[in-house]
């Protein structure tokens, strides 16, 4: 049936490497993926953790269990390791699996860089975690590391600064692998308006992280030099100027949230025509938004900035800017929906993960509408409205498309079914703590209840800790996760090759579980 | 009235009175921008409120309808230019129509021009400075000092028996009502954000900079805010508590502080008049009239990083209590105070402190707090650095 089986026979030396060190040494993109996701899942737990502490503390008003200043690390820190340790590995993760067989490419461009890239991020994050442990604690100004705040820490910032750099080495190389594999090793015949969207958002996203990345690094960097040598960059007593850092940190912030979420479009956009049994509507329109969402990500990044004083004129085309955006992520909602629309649906877990994404991530497009009403935002900006909006569409956004992706792709990988009733009780369970976590947060923040504080008067007691309560059932629900994938590598009902009955794509063609080497002969159907 | 139709206005209507509720919605606030703002946040919020309702419901609908298990067949259609144009296009002139009422708002926010009380406002490591540009009158604000016990890690006072816990203070700003008010906001350390919801105005402090906006409040009350620009440890403890008075009592108000600013000031020498202060900070002090006016400096000015027993914060703030900067030698304890320690949360308090307040605070750091040195720093020493 598939080329790549019988290729496969062939080369029976080419197995898997032995003990340990097959993970060390690897340059397998099958294996360097699922290092990329098991690293992201622990991170998740880690991240997770810190979420918790700082829920518990906000249970009720008044300081019962941490200083200040150790919740200003967790907050920080929180948003860091899910930014860069949970949801960026896990996009690699997935595109190191699936682009090579979605694409019909025996591997990554790249292998050996692409082992480094993965091996470096253990690293960074053992360096960026160390520091809660370091005289002076970690970080504690914010994932936005403003000056003059972050410079105000002890000397284990320079720890910080060194693992941010190696988040992004690892990111770009990572990205740069992506676009020579999207561009070197397709199907003979398959052309860019081919691809699977998965491919196509992944493309545009690693196009993204190489501009940005450096931007990131270069502010970083004069941070760096701020503390340690001297210099005056956003020192304004020394002629530099805060507000710069703002601005170079946001030309990379405001990308980098579309870094974490156009990687889901791509997901979802797969997912959803298969339990539709039904091609996705609008393919080229598809990707046209993803493109045009990609190129207004770099005009709208001072929308994050409306209260530092700006000029009019500055504020009148960071709204406007902000305000066009909604209408390509409004047109992918809509191609979703009409993709649903006279289908033949059926509602395994991922897909329902999927509409759970389509639902709540519009919940968080339509603040972020709001948000982008500049007389509007002057009132919710660094408030807890802000908080909902961003945890809207990352966690029912960003993560609910990599567990979609997990479920959707776990028989390829495993070559058994997971446990169907369990992936659903996760489903449902998360989905109904998610929302009495973020939901409330809307209340609080409109009603004022400034982000970033560790205490807070009694007027927001009650929604505070109807949010804690969802955040430890949410929390605890992510080990049904973790029990689905344990069950599903250990065994299970076989999978078939196809797996789902409207599945549509080259990865569908090989094996389950996809052989150690796919597509050594590029498959036949395009050329 | 189809049912559905009829559902989706009761969700409307539900979700609009459940908006209008003060304690999960945004303030009305009491002055023109702050009316305007809120009548820009509930019409993009009933638009989003439309948009949800068509889009979950077609989208539920769907999933109804269009279920294998109700013997839906596929159909096969995927592409439509048209339709792809008019979801493109609808979108784009809700948008335009949103756009113009914001931008005119936005300029209204802008324009301080005209206004008739100017005050400056400058964010510290935690806690507000106000000075009145017209009047003179100036003065700190920090967080109530009861409400400041009860916040600290396992102070085991409950909280809830303060009305407006964590958002009250020892001198609130007295503003006029009916008169245009101009802000300025700067910052001495890192950056702040000065926000007051009923007045609909938040602004970030920088140092370096200075940033304006304005209001014009229409009714005498009390309104409360927050810093909301992370700013550190304490960032969630330094509210802000304006108080709007009538014109007259605002005006009466304004006499009485400025005589009472001139009578501190001949009293303890600060700036105007030099010439009493001049004598005052040659004078010998004794050490009890130093560490009793220290004490209440260091309450204002140190307690909320080096803690009010002298502890500190472990891994953060040092503590004062056997400290051998402040036990040891003059010279080395009075230049952390005067000029601060760079890179860290420690600020130069050269600007901030007269001679005898600053005298006072390292005597009473040298002699209190479990210290016991036994020594005094005269504010002649202060003098002589300046
Ligand atoms: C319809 C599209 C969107 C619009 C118009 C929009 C608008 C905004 C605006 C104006 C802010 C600044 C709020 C403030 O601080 O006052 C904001 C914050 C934020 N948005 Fe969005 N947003 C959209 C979609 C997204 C998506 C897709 C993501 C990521 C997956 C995202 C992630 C974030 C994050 C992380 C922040 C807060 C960053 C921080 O201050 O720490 N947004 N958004
Ligand atoms: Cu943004
Ligand atoms: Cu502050």
């Amino acid at each position: 049936m598939s080329t790549a089986a019988a290729g496969h026979h062939d080369h029976d030396d080419h197995g898997p490497a032995k003990g340990w060190t097959r993970w060390l040494w690897t340059t397998n993109h099958k294996d360097i993926g699922t290092l990329y996701l098991l690293f992201s899942l622990v991170m998740f737990f880690i991240g997770g953790g810190m979420a918790l502490i700082i829920r518990a503390e906000l249970f009720q008003p008044g300081l019962q269990l941490v200083d200040p200043l150790f919740f200003n690390s967790m907050t920080t820190m929180h948003a860091l390791v899910m930014i860069f340790g949970v949801v960026m590995p896990a996009f690699v993760g997935l595109a190191n699996w699936m682009i090579p067989m979605m694409i019909g490419g025996p591997d990554m461009a790249l292998p050996r860089l692409n082992n480094w890239s993965f091996w470096i991020m253990p690293f960074a994050f053992l360096l960026l975690l160390s520091t809660l442990f370091m005289e002076g604690g970690g970080p504690a100004g914010g994932w936005t590391l403003y000056a003059p705040l972050s410079l105000q820490g002890g000397d284990s910032f320079a720890f910080v600064i060194f693992s941010i750099h190696f988040m992004g080495i690892s990111s770009v190389m990572g990205s740069i692998n992506i676009v020579a594999t999207i561009f070197n090793m397709r199907a003979p015949g398959m052309t860019l308006m081919q691809m699977p969207l998965f491919v196509w958002t992944w493309l545009i996203t690693a196009y993204l992280l190489i501009a940005v990345i450096p931007v990131l690094a270069g502010a970083v960097t004069m941070l760096l030099t701020d503390r340690f040598f001297g210099t005056s960059f956003f020192n304004a007593a020394g002629g530099g100027d805060p507000v710069m850092y703002q601005h170079i940190f946001w030309f990379f912030g405001h990308p980098e949230v579309y870094i974490l979420i156009l990687p889901a479009f791509g997901i979802i956009s797969s997912i959803i025509p298969t339990f539709a049994r039904k091609p996705l509507f609008g393919y080229a329109s598809m990707v046209y938004a993803t493109a045009s969402i990609a190129f207004l990500s770099f005009i709208v990044w001072a929308h994050h900035m409306f209260t530092v004083g700006m000029p009019l004129a500055g504020e009148m085309f960071f709204m406007f800017a902000t305000m066009m955006i909604s209408v390509p992520t409004g047109v992918k909602v809509f191609n979703w929906i009409a993709t649903m629309w006279r289908g033949s649906m059926t509602f395994e877990t991922p897909m329902l993960f999927a509409i759970g994404f389509l639902v709540m991530f519009t919940i968080g497009g339509l603040s972020g509408l709001m948000l982008a009403i500049t007389p509007a935002d002057i009132q919710y900006h660094d408030t807890y409205f802000v908080v909902a909006h961003f945890h809207y569409v990352l966690v029912p956004g960003a993560i609910y498309s990599i567990m979609a992706a997990t479920y959707y792709w776990m028989p390829k990988w495993t070559g058994n079914m997971y446990d169907e009733k369990w992936g659903k009780i996760h489903f449902w369970v998360s989905t109904v703590f998610l929302n009495v976590l973020f939901f409330p947060m809307h209340f609080v923040g409109l009603a004022g209840m400034p982000r970033r504080i560790p205490d807070y008067n009694l007027q927001f007691a009650d929604w505070n800790a109807v949010a804690t309560i969802g955040a430890f059932g949410f929390g605890f629900s992510q080990l049904i996760f973790v029990y689905v994938i344990y069950k599903c590598i250990k065994g299970g009902e076989k999978a078939t090759d196809e797996v789902w009955e409207g599945a549509d794509g080259l990865e569908w063609t090989v094996p389950s579980p996809a052989p150690y080497h796919t597509f050594e002969k590029p498959p036949a159907q395009y050329s | 009235m189809s049912l559905t139709s009829r559902l989706s206005l009761l969700a409307v209507l539900s979700l609009g009175s459940f908006a209008a509720r003060a304690d999960i919605n945004m303030p009305v606030g009491v002055t023109p921008i702050s009316r305007d703002v809120y009548g820009l946040h509930m019409l993009i919020f009933y638009i989003c409120c439309v948009i949800g309702v068509a889009v979950f419901g077609v989208m539920f609908y769907s999933m109804f309808k269009h279920r294998k298990s109700k013997g839906a067949v596929a159909a096969d259609f995927h592409e439509s230019t048209l339709v792809e144009i008019v979801w493109t296009a609808v979108p784009l002139f809700i948008l335009i129509a949103m756009a113009i009422p914001a931008a005119k708002t936005l300029i209204a926010m802008e324009d301080t021009s005209d206004a008739e009380v100017t005050v400056k406002i400058t964010g510290y490591q935690w806690k507000w400075h106000y000075e009145y540009l017209d009047s003179g009158i100036e003065f700190y604000s920090n967080l109530n000092a009861e409400h400041n016990a009860a916040r600290q890690v396992g102070s085991g006072i409950d909280v809830s028996q303060f009305d407006n816990y964590l958002k009250d203070v020892d001198n609130p700003l007295v503003l006029p009502v009916g008169k245009k008010v101009r802000f300025l906001h700067t910052s001495a350390d890192v950056i702040h954000s000065w926000w007051v919801p009923d007045l609909a105005v938040k602004k970030d402090a920088i140092p370096g900079f200075i940033n304006e906006n304005w209001a014009l409040i229409e009714e005498p009350g009390t309104y409360r805010g927050k810093c909301t620009e992370l700013c550190g440890r304490d960032h969630g403890f330094m509210p802000v508590v304006v108080k709007a008075l009538p014109a007259e009592e605002y005006d009466a108000w304004v006499a009485e502080n400025t005589q009472a600013e001139e009578a501190m000031i001949a009293d303890s020498g600060d700036g105007a008049s030099a010439a009493v202060a001049a004598v005052d900070d040659d004078r010998e002090w004794a050490m009890d009239e130093l560490v009793a006016i220290g004490e209440g400096v260091y309450a204002q000015q140190c307690a909320s990083c080096h803690q009010a027993d002298g502890a500190g914060i472990e891994g953060a703030f040092p503590a004062i209590t056997g400290s051998a900067i402040a036990t040891g030698d003059h010279a080395a304890h009075i230049d952390i105070v005067y000029s601060g320690k760079a890179g860290s949360a420690m600020a130069a308090f050269a600007d901030r402190l007269s001679n005898s307040d600053m005298a006072a605070v390292l005597t009473y750091q040298r002699n209190a707090l479990g210290n016991a040195v036994g020594d005094t720093i005269q504010p002649s020493a202060i003098k002589a650095l300046r």
